[in-house]
């Protein structure tokens, strides 16, 4: 199949093209140099065309994403999505059923999403999920911040080992990056508690946050992941977190390398000043200053949209807080072995002051960060905002009239709590696609998403909107349409959106991670493991483990 | 003879994955590991099975080809206005996929046995959420362990030697280390080991949530027993609840299906949340048959809604009471119905079954159900978990992949390929019509 998208006005930052009139060309779901003369050709003329989104951070698919699903049939109920001839019905609004999610990504142009929190023990539940969401390419980060079995192994000292299992596990459950929510926090919820500090000790197992964090950068530079570790914060969610923030980012400075080599994930959440509520500001600009100073860091958004959310995290602690201070809806499911996860339903309002001063932490730190390769959009969707609310975010970054309007709606106190008003950047279309595709194409090591040089994937979003003539920063809701509703979609190669509907609805790639180890290390690791393995699991050994062939279109990434 | 190791066992909720399966010449010849329960199924289920296609005639039934079994089920199915699509819980996730799709295309509703059982517990989570965790937590952690209106020595037999009292956990390892609550309306073989036994009158577990409840704030009663239990043991259970350091509460059918159903769950859970105030607390239902999570679960990522969905809109409805199972075949609104692995001839209401013996219906078993007895088309299938292999949901949804370790019968399929060849049908009779 060859395919021309012809006259395009293409944004690709990663091969340096910005805003230039060119053609892409596309044979077997590659971008590739010229096609034959019988290729379809799509004519993008005076439209913008950019790589399709590649989202690093959003809560689509597993267990906490079910346990959502089965709390919000209140909100299920506003927004159904009838069966057509090209697709299968659904639900949507903040917790979509997984249909419905693939292709309201598409969409916007998105065509590769990552799920970024997995119990390794529930790793099938989240496969089984993304296998039916359909077109997407996807992965999933599992969770290591609070496994036992590896707070033992760092508890004696003996990181090697501790390397060895992050890589078998890695393997074992197909699972992509390493990530920490709450490093040791969750272990203490085991009991009621959480652990409030980089240095305090986890309860029964003698090391804190701050060795849980190092430790597992170092892993993940050992194991020469391609993302690196993706860190939810202790603290998150309450005032005065903005130092634990910094001092967690701090905390692993000494093992920078060429690469970031600490994400921090949805800072919205971890960029509050004020001892309370009451005296609670925004510190977004503070986190932004240290990222401008220090390479090793890469950080994403988690912006809040007013309205409504269904907030999911693995942090249990912080999910029990929320629902004590609403008083709203509350499942906690906590898994053996590995981590909690909590999810209470919150609905953020504009008159709110906190909801609006979490909404400037976002802002000012897409604002204030001068690297847009280091800075990633996200709404830690459903957390902050539905991920189909990107649209409106990419409007506020484009258009300072777009800020303001709402700045000005916002309570009085939340205004003067914040560096907001007072930032004036103005992102370009270009930096957009950074923040939106290229720039988390490259954070998570896709060699092939991202951009649309010869041999990219042809993965590529054809938008309704001329960026030669519509300035942004005044027409800000013609940008906000455009990228509500791509015209056309290629998804490799396939044209997936087509006038903007959904025209076919293939099944993307699972991707994992094979990480790089000697092949006798990992199998020490594995005889290790399976020796203790039913002293800790309530499954076999051998049946925890998810051979490749149950996902249904998996893709090895060799790292290294 | 080959031994297969780590075998899932697929009956209960409990999913045990340990088992040892010893084949010979395609029969299974012993079964090590399971409980008494399981052992039996294992070692029958290749007995007393008619693996054969039937269709009513004439007062009895005939054997017939496959294809003319699927064909009869497809032309039952595109030919109904409004069909129920009814089982799913001893079914892999594979098949309950397929059985989404199917009621999606012909405009159905889809529903699964918890509608009849646990269903009103999810309703409840539904409106208050719920605290829980898996299996392993009760294990490695939990020095409460309470049993409520379930007797897993009968129903779950290995959940305490697996899960809960006896087994050697990270933080408790023995049984002394762990408190044992039964409450019942009667003995039982759980609550003669347990630390503290509650025999509550039926149907009054409403008053004992809440009596608890106001113990556990430290409020004091007026009377002297509530629900038939004497106050001082309300308080010794309120004192055990709030002191332990971690407690679980597992509840069973006989809190689901009392008098007050989903206020049971919600004061339940409300209970519990209570506790995590204090200490940590989760809870967790004793889901019955092997895939019944899996059901709701399949069902919640694809539509939505846990069970009870209506798809007659084109879209997803959830509406217990209108779209469940026994309300619309009570009410006689569904005019078709495929039943596949359940029999809901014996265990639905008497009206629901009466209707369901006025229309037609296609049913897709392992076994002759009491609901193949009324049908008008009988599939055979193969037996998940022997003959072939599917993900299945343990009760606090850790998913497994059962394997095939032995040939199913000539003539039955996987029920994923029977409904597969089902939707393929309906789907061609559509385009025709
Ligand atoms: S307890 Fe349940 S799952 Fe375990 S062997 Fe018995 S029937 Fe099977
Ligand atoms: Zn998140």
């Amino acid at each position: 199949m060859e395919l021309l998208i012809k006259n395009g006005i293409v944004f690709d930052p990663l091969n340096g093209i910005d805003g230039q009139k060119m053609d892409i060309a596309i044979r077997d779901g590659k971008v590739v140099e010229s096609v034959s003369s019988g290729a379809r050709v799509i004519d993008a003329s005076n439209l913008m065309v950019m790589p399709g989104g590649v989202d690093l951070h959003s809560h689509i698919a597993g267990s906490k994403v079910n346990a959502g699903r089965l709390m919000r049939p209140e909100d299920h109920f506003r927004d159904p999505e009838a069966k057509t001839p090209t697709t299968r019905s659904g639900v949507g609004s903040t917790v979509p059923s997984v249909f419905t999610t693939g292709y309201r990504y598409a969409k916007m142009g998105y065509t590769t999403v990552f799920e970024p929190a997995t119990p390794m023990l529930k790793a099938r539940h989240t496969h089984d999920e993304l296998d039916d969401i359909p077109i997407l390419d996807k992965a999933c980060f599992p969770l290591f911040g609070n496994d036992v079995i590896l707070l033992e192994y760092l508890k004696a000292g003996r990181i090697e080992e501790a390397a060895g299992y992050v890589a078998w596990m890695l393997e074992a459950v197909k699972g992509y990056a390493i990530k920490i929510v709450n490093p040791g926090g969750l272990e203490a919820w085991n009991w009621g508690g959480n652990v409030l500090g980089l240095d305090e000790e986890v309860p029964n197992f003698g090391i804190t946050p701050r060795e849980i964090v190092r430790s597992l950068c170092k892993i993940s530079k050992m194991l020469n992941l391609p993302h690196p570790i993706h860190l939810h914060p202790n603290n998150l969610g309450r005032p005065g977190n903005y130092e634990t923030t910094i001092e967690t980012m701090d905390c692993v400075r000494d093992l920078a390398g060429e690469k970031p080599v600490i994400h921090l994930t949805h800072v919205q959440f971890e960029g509050y000043g004020g001892r309370d509520w009451l005296s609670m500001s925004s510190e977004g600009v503070e986190i932004a200053n240290y990222v401008n100073r220090h390479g090793h860091v890469s950080i994403d958004l988690g912006q809040l949209v007013f309205g409504n959310a269904t907030t999911m995290t693995a942090d249990g602690p912080f999910q029990f807080q929320l629902y004590q201070l609403t008083g709203n809806k509350w499942t906690n499911s906590d898994v053996e072995v590995e981590t909690s996860a909590g999810v209470v339903p919150y609905f953020y309002k504009r008159s709110n002051y906190v909801n609006a001063i979490q909404w400037t932490v976002g802002l000012e730190l897409a604002l204030a960060v001068r690297d847009p390769w280091r800075v990633f959009l996200t709404t830690d969707h459903p957390n902050a905002g539905p991920f189909t609310a990107y649209p409106k975010v990419i409007a506020w970054l484009m258009s300072r009239k777009a800020r303001e309007r709402v700045l000005s709606k916002i309570p009085r106190m939340a205004r003067k709590r914040s560096n907001l008003s007072s930032l004036d950047r103005e992102y370009s279309f270009s930096e957009i696609a950074v923040v939106t595709r290229a720039g988390t194409a490259r954070s998570l090591g896709l060699k092939n998403k991202g951009h649309l040089g010869v041999g990219a994937d042809a993965d590529v979003a054809v938008y309704p909107l001329n960026p030669r003539e519509v300035d942004p920063s005044k027409d800000y809701k013609k940008v906000r349409k455009a990228f509500g509703n791509a015209v056309w979609v290629v998804k490799e190669g396939q044209v997936v959106v087509e006038k903007g509907e959904i025209k076919t609805a293939p099944r993307g790639k699972t991707f994992w991670v094979k990480p790089d180890i000697e092949e006798d290390v990992l199998r020490l690791a594995a005889a290790n493991l399976k020796a203790k393995f039913r002293e800790y699991y309530t499954v076999e050994f051998d049946n925890f483990i998810i051979p490749e062939d149950a996902l249904a279109r998996p893709q090895v990434l060799k790292a290294g | 003879m080959v031994v297969v190791k780590n075998v899932l066992c697929s009956f209960c909720g409990c999913v045990c994955d340990d088992l040892e399966v010893s084949v010979e010449d395609n029969k299974i010849t012993g079964v090590k590991y399971a409980c008494a329960l399981a052992t039996e199924k294992f070692l029958h289920s290749q007995e007393e099975r008619n693996p054969d296609p039937l269709m009513r005639a004439d007062g009895g039934f005939r054997k017939v080809g496959l294809e003319e079994a699927l064909d009869k089920a497809a032309r039952i199915l595109a030919e109904a206005k409004y069909p129920l699509l009814y089982g799913w819980s001893n079914t892999s996730c594979e098949a309950i996929k397929v059985g989404i799709e199917l009621t999606e295309e012909v405009g159905g509703v889809l529903d699964n046995t918890a509608t009849v059982c646990h269903g009103v517990g999810l309703e409840a989570i539904q409106d208050v959420g719920e605290p829980t965790g898996t299996l392993g937590k009760a294990r490695h952690r939990a020095d409460l362990i309470i049993y409520w209106g379930c007797n897993p020595s009968q129903a779950h037999i290995r959940h305490t030697t697996r899960y809960t009292a006896f087994t050697k956990g990270l933080f408790r390892s023995q049984r002394k280390d762990r408190k044992i609550v039964v409450v019942d309306v009667r003995k039982t073989v759980t609550s003669k080991t347990a630390d503290l036994f509650l025999q509550i009158d039926p149907g009054k577990d409403y008053e004992l949530l809440s009596a608890l409840r106001m113990a556990v704030r430290d409020m004091e009663f007026e009377t002297e027993a509530v629900a038939g239990v004497p106050v001082e043991k309300i308080e010794e259970l309120a004192e055990m609840m709030v002191s332990c350091e971690f407690g679980m509460l597992f509840f069973g059918l006989g809190l689901t299906q009392s008098s007050a159903k989903n206020e049971n769950i919600a004061a339940a859970i409300s209970l519990v949340r209570d506790l995590n105030l204090k200490t940590k607390f989760l809870m967790l239902p004793m889901r019955g048959h092997y895939n019944v999570t899996g059901a709701n679960k399949v069902a919640l990522w694809q539509t939505g809604y846990p069970f009870a969905v209506d798809f007659s809109h084109g879209y997803p409805r959830f509406n217990p009471g209108e779209t469940s199972a026994a309300d619309l075949l009570v009410r006689g609104e569904v005019d078709a119905a495929l039943v596949v692995a359940s029999d809901p001839a014996s265990h639905m209401p008497w009206a629901a079954v009466k209707n369901l013996a006025n229309i037609p219906v296609a049913v897709v078993d392992p076994t002759l159900t009491a609901t193949s007895l009324l049908a008008d088309v009988r599939i055979p299938a193969a037996f998940n978990g022997i003959e072939y292999g599917g993900t299945v949901y343990r009760m606090d949804g850790v998913a497994l992949k059962t394997r095939k370790f032995v040939e199913p019968p000539p003539n039955c399929l996987p029920d994923v390929e029977v409904l597969e060849n089902i939707l393929h049908k309906v789907r061609s009779l559509k385009e025709v019509a």
